[in-house]
């Protein structure tokens, strides 16, 4: 196993929910599905985040897509239409978290 | 009744391309063009229109998009269906007809659905008992209810089956939800009842797909790089069939990228729990999809799982929640990110000295190109030159206004280096807050009316 940054393995879509945003990700393999499902827990994305979502993170998993669903409340500094943020709905959040480091 | 039917997406928002649309009506085969224009805030810009002129609050692009389209639909027998209606589907109507009849097409059938606009209903239904707490926080909608904008009820698939059955060519309906739009025309031609559950649960899954046109095809792709010729990137067309299967496709010689990883980027987009999709006709569980890609550009969808809906509708509420003013100016290194800081510190310091001070929830301050969208993340220290981005936000609009007044002033009373202050002093414009809730489903009754230009 070695460190890699999920960007090298795995894709992402976020947007927005209410006053937070959700990110997909996703891989194209069972074993890197392995990867992510041990790796990317509800603690470490909400490290990983920790300057971006002030309030509870949420998992789902979707195994015929070989995807993790997360669920950041308040990521958006006030919901969509009434944030300040230049990233009001959440669109950058995917990329953030492809930028996370983990063992594979 | 046909067992298989195409169906283009071609505007996935107000204020996406028209190339969408116009291409997809001149390069391929289609039967159906579905068409989204409502986001939550576009319904109160509209209702807004229309209290200043009765014929506005529909999404005027429609108007646009078939100006240019109108001939080739009329001839090739293109069904178009679209949430183009807003708060005014009828004022939509009269000026599609105006569109036909200056043209010179005739017998064109237009359809309009309505019943979903229940603005003026909320006081009564209130008073019924009817609570539509806030189903985010839960907050009692009376904190906000001398403060609404719009108030709309999102229908389903079988309001858009029912003006097609009806005759439409052209179905203008207002808030009906984005994956009805492709729902209705399947309900339509497959015969399918309100009991079959995985059907209608795979047409909210293709809905789902092609709703953001495409971003399903390349758009706003991880691994941009693979996407080929952005610039005629195509739009996709869904190619369903009757028994619930459907194909994701795009038209021959169009620019994008379609595979099963531009289709599941898709899927998750907007994504909550994913085995429990709610709408007003099923729901759906998205982890049943089985998602192949079968063919250059060609996924396909099949063995997707829906059940019943629930007895509420969703409906979404706007109210005017306040002021909000964001300004912004250039700031050129070296050291711009130290100045950056100290002009916001400026900023807020010269509006304390004047009595006008702002809580830390009321303002926002980024600094745009120092990583300021990967906060926490992928940060910079030192970059070349940042942008301020500063803004306010509060109930009173007066202190909003003054807040405007004191960023241009930095240029000249500031550190060296600032500049693009292009914009000008920004005003206050009203906040619209979104009040996401449930209705019991018996309080709207949506009604559908065909016209003949």
């Amino acid at each position: 196993m070695a460190k890699v940054k999920l960007s090298e393995f795995a894709m992402a879509r976020s947007g927005d929910k209410g006053d937070g945003s959700n990110v997909g990700i996703f891989v194209t393999s069972d074993a890197d599905f392995e990867v992510i499902k041990r790796e990317l827990t509800v603690e470490r994305v909400k490290q990983h985040f920790s300057k971006i979502c002030f309030g509870e993170i949420t998992r789902y998993e979707a195994p015929n897509m070989l995807a993790l669903n997360f669920l950041l409340r308040d990521s958006l500094g006030g919901g969509g239409s009434e944030s300040l943020k230049t990233d009001a709905q959440g669109k950058t959040h995917g990329l953030g978290l492809l930028e996370m480091e983990v063992e594979r | 009744m046909r067992d298989k039917i195409n169906i283009g997406y071609g505007q996935g928002f107000w204020g996406d391309s028209i190339l969408g649309p116009v291409r997809l009506v001149k390069e391929g085969p289609l039967d159906y063009l579905a068409l989204d224009y409502l986001a939550e805030v576009t319904m109160s810009i509209m209702q807004k229109l229309k209290g200043r002129n009765p014929n506005a609050g529909y999404a005027t692009d429609f108007v646009q998009m078939l100006d240019r389209t109108l001939p080739d639909i009329h001839e090739k027998g293109i069904k178009v269906i679209a949430n183009a209606g807003g708060v005014n589907p009828d004022a939509c109507l009269e000026a599609v007809l105006e569109l036909a009849r200056k043209k010179g097409i005739k017998g064109l059938k237009v359809g309009v659905i309505d019943g979903d606009d229940i603005l003026t209903r909320i006081p009564e239904l209130a008073q019924n008992g009817h609570a539509m707490k806030n189903m985010d926080d839960g907050r009692p909608l009376s904190g906000i209810q001398d403060k609404l904008l719009s108030a709309n009820a999102y229908i389903g698939a079988f309001a858009v089956a029912d003006c097609l059955a009806a005759g439409a060519q052209i179905v203008i309906a207002g808030r009906v939800t984005d994956p009805a739009l492709v729902g209705g025309p399947m309900i339509h031609e497959f015969g399918w009842t309100p009991e079959d559950y995985d059907k209608l649960a795979a047409s909210t899954v293709a809905g789902h797909i092609a709703e953001c046109g495409a971003q399903c095809t390349g758009g706003n792709y991880t691994r941009w790089r693979d996407v080929k010729d952005f610039v005629r990137i195509g739009y996709p067309v869904i190619e369903a069939q009757a028994d619930g299967q459907f194909v994701v496709t795009k038209h021959d010689g169009t620019g994008g990228l379609l595979t099963r990883d531009t289709v599941v980027s898709q899927l998750l987009y907007e994504m909550g729990d994913p085995e429990n999709y709610l709408g007003p006709d099923c729901a759906a569980d998205f982890t049943s999809a089985k998602v192949e890609e079968i063919g250059p550009n060609r996924v396909q969808i099949s063995g997707v799982k829906g059940g019943a809906p629930t007895d509420t509708y969703k409906i979404s509420l706007s109210y005017q929640n306040g002021y909000k003013a964001v300004g912004q100016l250039t700031v050129a290194g070296p050291d711009a990110l130290e100045k950056a800081r100290l002009c916001a510190d400026i900023v807020w310091g010269r509006l304390a000295f004047d009595g006008c001070e702002f809580s830390e929830d009321e303002k926002m301050v980024e600094f745009v190109g120092a990583g300021m969208t990967h906060a926490g993340i992928l940060e910079s220290d030192n970059p070349p030159e940042v942008v301020l981005r500063i803004g306010v936000k509060s109930d009173n609009k007066a202190k909003v206004n003054r807040f405007g007044s004191e960023i241009v002033p930095l240029v000249t009373s500031g550190p060296p280096g600032v500049t693009g202050f292009a914009g000008g002093r920004p005003k206050a414009t009203d906040i619209v807050g979104y009040w996401p809730a449930l209705l019991d489903k018996t309080q709207v009754q949506t009604r559908v009316r065909v016209e003949e230009s």
